[in-house]
């Protein structure tokens, strides 16, 4: 070794990555200590993105705050909804029809497809893998299409309502969606897996790289395939289900040594299973309607209706306008099973038409507070697969 | 465990924390004094039977006008060996807005109460890093307070970051503000 390296001084830099860098996925800002490439300390910070949906939310009524829900998490706007107004049914003690269930059930696992595809992928771009990114977003892109076929919108859905969803899906819908749950799990294993799987580079990348044992996962409040992945099997579908979870089919994959490689491969398979999910709900569908009826006092009456009849053209119209003014005084917490973890509601209810308090338990919030503990002991470029790792929205982390 | 024999088991063990309980839904809500808040919590997770191994959720919750104390800090438990869930809510006065920290318990508090500090003005005692989250540092006031305004009063007026932003930039070179 030269001379010149034995005398060389080093001493520690503070390097702050973010909050515009490509590998942080939207605005978040890590102040790294570095020794060299060896990380000392990692500290997040968030906030860029704060709108204050849950301050918002207490200005609006019941109904109206449901687009808020669309721009949390905002690739997987169709499971926040959902969320949202299964919490909203629990408190107003309504019933969604089952068509509207499965139906909402299915849009889940679709949107559960396209939000592990953007994780993934993503994280694989941060990586260096970059191959399938292209492949995977073509499939997302089929996917992103059915939900504009149904609803008119690509991304912010706001397509379930408090009692059911907004309209009934049509039998071509029903027809693509098939055509696609026929073919995907093939394309995951021959374009996907074939790319990843085995690949010498991403496992030296991902394997034994922030490790988080099941007790520290469970400890920090982890949730979805970040849990899952340290071998804890839970799954708000199985463990509290809602919609048409009971009926369906299905398997929750866990991850044994609860690194970024076993993540990877829990996202993965949760892609199958959605598939299957997806299949099932099809064949099962059951006829009829997609409104709860006999909760005129929450649920909007159907348009034709509204352009028909007098009654319901005023129903429709004080819903809009003050909400539903008979929601019971009470408070509750529901959380259902979204792409990223367990998302809770927490409604507290004066009677009035408009949530008393709205909070809002988003999984990625939480993933990120664990950025530091996951990258305990890691090179530079570990931080990187880190944030990929967790798969965080920061529309979510910020709200 | 049904709900009821929870909150049997918390009154028998702290007969003079426990407030009332409530059911709504199907969800238990159990009322507690703040003071020894850490003591119950840790029993709740301690105890085998019980072993409330998950924070969903701590929230802070504002009832101005509505009751008092003013503020109630909420915490949502979950056992997953026995999957039951139950509400805790820790009433906190205006006064003196401070509870004890449960970052010892669950890792995965410290975010939550930072975040409840940020936007309710709530201090917790023993917490290990108790700065704003959400909002800048300098930010003054707690938005989710319910006497904190929805809309700004500045009105028309731009806000005073923007325009300092605008001066800086218009003194150095060859920058054009719109």
């Amino acid at each position: 070794m030269p001379a010149i390296e034995k005398d060389m001084k080093t001493k520690e830099l503070t390097l702050s990555m973010g909050p515009q860098h490509p590998a942080t996925h939207g605005v978040l800002r890590v102040v790294l200590e570095l020794d060299g490439e060896t990380v000392i300390k990692v500290t997040p910070y968030i906030g860029y993105l704060h709108r204050g949906v849950e301050k918002l939310a207490e200005s609006q009524t019941y109904l109206s705050a449901l687009p808020l829900t669309d721009r949390l998490d905002y690739v997987s706007s169709m499971s926040n909804n959902v969320g949202y107004c299964v919490a909203c049914e629990r408190l107003f003690g309504i019933e969604a029809p089952e068509r509207a269930k499965y139906i909402r059930t299915m849009m889940s696992e679709m949107t559960r497809i396209s939000s592990h595809i953007i994780g993934v992928a993503t994280h694989a771009l941060d990586i260096g893998a970059m191959t399938l990114f292209l492949y995977s977003f073509r499939d997302r892109e089929t996917l992103i299409d059915l939900f504009e076929m149904t609803c008119g919108a690509r991304l912010t859905v706001s397509y379930p309502r408090i009692g059911g969803v907004r309209n009934d899906v049509s039998q071509e819908f029903l027809d693509k969606l098939y055509a696609f749950t026929e073919t995907f799990p093939a394309t995951i294993e021959r374009e996907y897996e074939t790319l990843l799987n085995e690949n010498r580079i991403w496992k030296q990348r991902t394997q034994g790289i922030g490790v988080i044992s099941a007790e520290e996962a469970i400890n920090w409040g982890l949730s979805g395939p970040n849990l899952r992945g340290s071998g804890v099997p839970y799954d708000l579908r199985k463990y509290a289900p809602y919609d048409a979870y009971e009926k369906v089919q299905f398997d929750v994959p866990v991850g044994k040594n609860g690194d970024v490689y076993d993540r990877y491969l829990c996202r993965m398979e949760e892609m199958k299973q959605s598939n299957r999910i997806i299949r099932q709900c099809i064949e099962q569908l059951p006829k009829g309607a997609v409104m709860a009826p006999d909760a005129p006092k929450f649920t909007l009456p159907p348009k034709d209706r509204v352009l028909a009849d007098m009654e319901s053209l005023i129903h429709q119209f004080v819903l809009i306008t003050k909400g539903p003014i008979t929601a019971p005084v009470g408070e509750i917490y529901v959380a259902t099973e979204v792409p990223k973890g367990e998302l809770g509601y927490y409604i507290v209810s004066d009677g009035s038409g408009r949530p008393y308090r709205m909070k809002l338990r988003t999984p990625s919030f939480v993933h990120v507070s664990t950025l530091p503990l996951l990258c305990r002991d890691a090179m530079v470029a570990d931080v990187v697969a880190n944030i990929g790792t967790i798969d965080i929205v920061l529309g979510e982390v910020d709200r | 465990m049904e709900l009821k024999d929870i909150a049997e088991m918390i009154k028998d063990r702290y007969p003079t924390e426990l407030k009332e309980t409530k059911e709504f839904r199907d969800q238990l809500s159990v009322v507690l004094r703040k003071d020894r808040i850490k003591d119950v919590m840790r029993y709740l997770h301690d105890t085998p039977e019980l072993h409330f191994n998950f924070l969903k959720d701590l929230s802070g919750v504002d009832y101005l006008g509505k009751k008092e104390p003013r503020f109630e800090v909420v915490y949502h438990l979950y056992s997953l060996s026995h999957r039951h869930m139950i509400r805790i809510k820790a009433e906190v006065p205006e006064e003196d807005a401070s509870i004890d920290s449960v970052v010892d318990i669950w890792a995965g508090a410290n975010w939550h109460e930072r975040e409840c500090f940020d936007l309710f003005g709530i201090t917790f005692k023993g917490h290990p890093d108790l700065r704003r989250i959400l909002l800048p540092e300098d930010w003054e006031g707690h938005p989710l307070r319910k006497d904190y305004p929805l809309k700004s009063d500045l009105g028309e007026k731009e806000w005073h970051g923007y325009t300092e932003t605008v001066e800086i930039a218009k003194k150095n070179k060859g920058y054009e503000v719109i």
